[in-house]
């Protein structure tokens, strides 16, 4: 019997799980399992083969499965304050109960890797793992980019000369060498796999996108969890395979749904109502085909060497840049996505995010003139958002776009 | 005829429509979504006009309650109905602060009843109609004799808290240390006041202002919000029927396209 080849979603399904599944065996092993930032050089830990797991990547799951307003719930008991991110809350509370009702759980760590490109926060919430368990943490400072070219080199330097450091501590601590070669081959794949997510959510600059931009954040996992290994280079390549096939055939994100309008989504997803806010999203027509939220992990660099791969996770962070650098590439998305509107959600457990938001819509309003509307809401704090509020936005925004739409065709 | 239905959080409106656009009844009650205040304001918008329901050729329904409500042709957004009101009371009018019973929002029009852009107030009472409910219960006075109380005082109470329920308590302990009465209620307006003008900078305030709203009917309110913002400010005869006006002749538009 011929052999069914496997869609790249039931892929990407089975790949978000055996991250999990992998990690929870290793550590039944006896071996040590990592904790890591969202946007950490994961490229050390695939090397040293040292089984990673994401907390943010967790929590989001968490908060997907309705999961999360207990764990912050037991964060706050502990003292920990509502204003603090809630993918921090989430982990501080899954750090005391050490267990979920759910087939996915989070091995405990027995060391840290902590990046700070995407906030301070981590370095605080990783700090404060090290010393609750009392395990050692690996650290990449990443100087924040007040120039707009980007990191200096001395910064360069700087970073370089830390991840020899983390390399002699990796081996300190499982007593084996750093094979370069090895690290050399890793660094490849992960470019490689940067590559093919990169081309593969580029897929939605066609009109009408198959791709629905909620599987930007569905997809997203991989890119997070899984980046130095073939499978996800390969799942990209597949997955932009299948896609660039519908748009041969001209499909659009849904079978029961026209796509009318096309959005960016402005930070990260609201997790814990993901389900309704796509709804929401679809009943409109309204397809979110860009985000700034997947287009951080835009690590990509053109050597296999620790310069430029650090120059990365400083660079192609937009949290790690001034507005300048993100501005610029919402105006270059308004073009190559074909934007009718943007969405821009008021997060409030991302501060570095939201700071940005009024001063980025500002300038795209006076420069695209396209419409759009701000939405209070939370990353996993489930309390945080109204359904009433973020609809009624929302419709005001179709009615905008449309009014658009309506003013050109009069123009012509 | 064309009817304007508006479900707000804390009140109903209604207007009628005949064909050249002119108000045949503007009806307004204090009973917001989930009660029956929408059918006891329909029946006197009818009962005024002497119509039934079956003269009625197109209506739309817009506000908190859009969603849940079945009987109309169209539901649109409160904000481009209360653009749409507004302009066509104040041809001139290029911004709308229109504060109701859980929303304060601010919206900047382009001069043809459109939406040019706008901002709303976030998932608090800050700054809305509850937060003067609840400043006039601790008074123990009605919410429209605020007014009058704080155009007596010369100074107003400095509330600081930005929460509702922290703001109550403030102001519990400040009566107790004796501040007085009209200073409270001029403080409560004060922060209202600040609050919206707050937004409102957010996106760029143009000649001519507009208020709207159940809190457009609190006269202080309103000076407090011209002396914060600098610009004079125009109510409309029934500033809490505008969402309700817009809705109307969004109807009339609807039916001649």
């Amino acid at each position: 019997m011929e052999e069914v080849k496997k869609t790249s979603k039931q892929i990407m399904n089975e790949m978000t799980r055996d991250v999990y599944v992998r990690a929870a065996e290793a550590k039944k092993a006896g071996k040590p399992v990592c904790w890591a930032t969202g946007i950490a050089p994961q490229e050390l830990m695939t090397t040293m083969e040292i089984d990673t797991v994401y907390p943010e990547n967790f929590g989001a799951a968490m908060g997907a499965k309705h999961l999360s307003g207990p764990l912050i719930e037991v964060a706050e008991e502990q003292g920990y304050s509502n204003d603090i991110c809630s993918y921090a809350r989430n982990n501080f509370g899954y750090v005391d109960v050490k267990h979920v009702d759910d087939p996915v759980n989070l091995p405990m760590p027995d060391m840290l890797l902590c990046c700070g490109n995407s906030c301070n926060t981590v370095i605080k919430w990783y700090e404060n793992l090290a010393k609750e368990m009392n395990i050692p943490m690996l650290f990449l400072d990443t100087p924040y980019n007040y120039m707009d070219e980007g990191a200096s080199e001395h910064q360069i330097r700087f970073m370089e000369e830390q991840v020899y450091y983390m390399i002699s501590q990796l081996e300190e601590i499982t007593g084996r060498k750093f094979d370069y070669d090895r690290f050399k081959e890793v660094m490849e794949i992960s470019m490689q796999t940067g590559e093919w997510w990169l081309k593969a959510i580029g897929v939605a600059k066609h009109k009408p996108s198959p791709i629905s931009g909620f599987d930007l954040f569905n997809y997203m996992g991989i890119m997070v969890c899984d980046r130095g290994r073939p499978e996800a280079r390969d799942l990209f390549k597949q997955w932009y395979e299948e896609s660039m096939e519908k748009v041969a055939r001209g499909e659009g994100p849904w079978k029961d749904q026209e796509e009318k309008y096309r959005i960016l989504w402005d930070g990260i997803a609201c997790w814990p109502q993901l389900n309704l806010t796509y709804r929401t999203l679809k009943k409109y027509g309204i397809n979110m085909v860009a985000s700034n939220y997947p287009r951080l992990w835009m690590i990509t660099y053109d050597s296999p060497t620790i310069a430029s791969m650090v120059r990365a996770y400083s660079e192609n962070v937009g949290a790690n840049r001034e507005i300048p650098f993100e501005l610029n590439a919402y105006l270059k998305d308004t073009e190559t996505y074909h934007l009718d509107g943007l969405i821009y959600h008021s997060n409030r457990s991302c501060k570095p995010m939201d700071f940005k938001q009024y001063a980025i819509r500002k300038v795209v309003i006076e420069k695209t003139g396209l419409p759009s509307v701000i939405f209070d809401g939370d990353q996993t704090d489930p309390r945080v958002f109204s359904e009433a509020q973020f609809e009624t936005r929302l419709q005001a925004l179709v009615e905008l776009m449309e009014k658009r739409k309506e003013g050109r065709k009069e123009d012509e | 005829m064309f009817l304007g239905i508006d479900i707000g959080s804390s009140s109903s409106k209604a207007v009628l429509l005949d064909e050249e656009k002119r108000v045949l009844a503007e009806e307004a009650l204090n009973l917001g979504t989930g009660s029956n205040g929408i059918s006891q304001v329909l029946e006197q918008v009818y009962s005024k006009t002497g119509r039934t329901p079956k003269d009625i050729l197109y209506s739309v329904v817009t506000g908190y309650g859009r969603n849940v409500y079945k009987g109309a042709d169209a539901q649109v957004t409160e904000i481009s109905c209360h653009a749409k009101g507004v302009t066509h009371l104040f041809g001139e009018a290029r911004t709308v602060i229109d504060i109701g019973g859980q929303d304060a929002k601010v919206i900047r029009l382009d001069g043809e009843g459109n939406v040019a852009d706008f901002v709303m107030n976030d998932k608090c009472a800050a700054g809305t109609g509850r937060f003067l409910e609840v400043m006039a219960r601790v008074l123990n006075c009605d919410i429209y004799r605020l007014s009058d109380l704080a155009a007596k005082s010369l100074r107003g109470t400095q509330i600081s808290s930005v929460c509702t329920v922290f703001a109550e308590a403030e102001v519990i302990s400040q009566l107790s240390l004796g501040s007085k009465v009209e200073d409270v209620a001029k403080g409560a307006l004060q922060s209202v006041a600040k609050r919206v003008c707050g937004q409102a900078r957010r996106i760029q305030v143009a000649p001519q202002v507009v208020m709207t709203g159940g809190v457009a009917l609190i006269p202080e309110a309103v000076h407090m919000v011209e002396k914060e913002l600098g610009e004079e400010i125009a109510v409309p005869g029934s500033p809490q029927t505008v969402g309700a006006l817009g809705a109307a002749l969004f109807a009339w538009e609807k039916y001649h396209r």
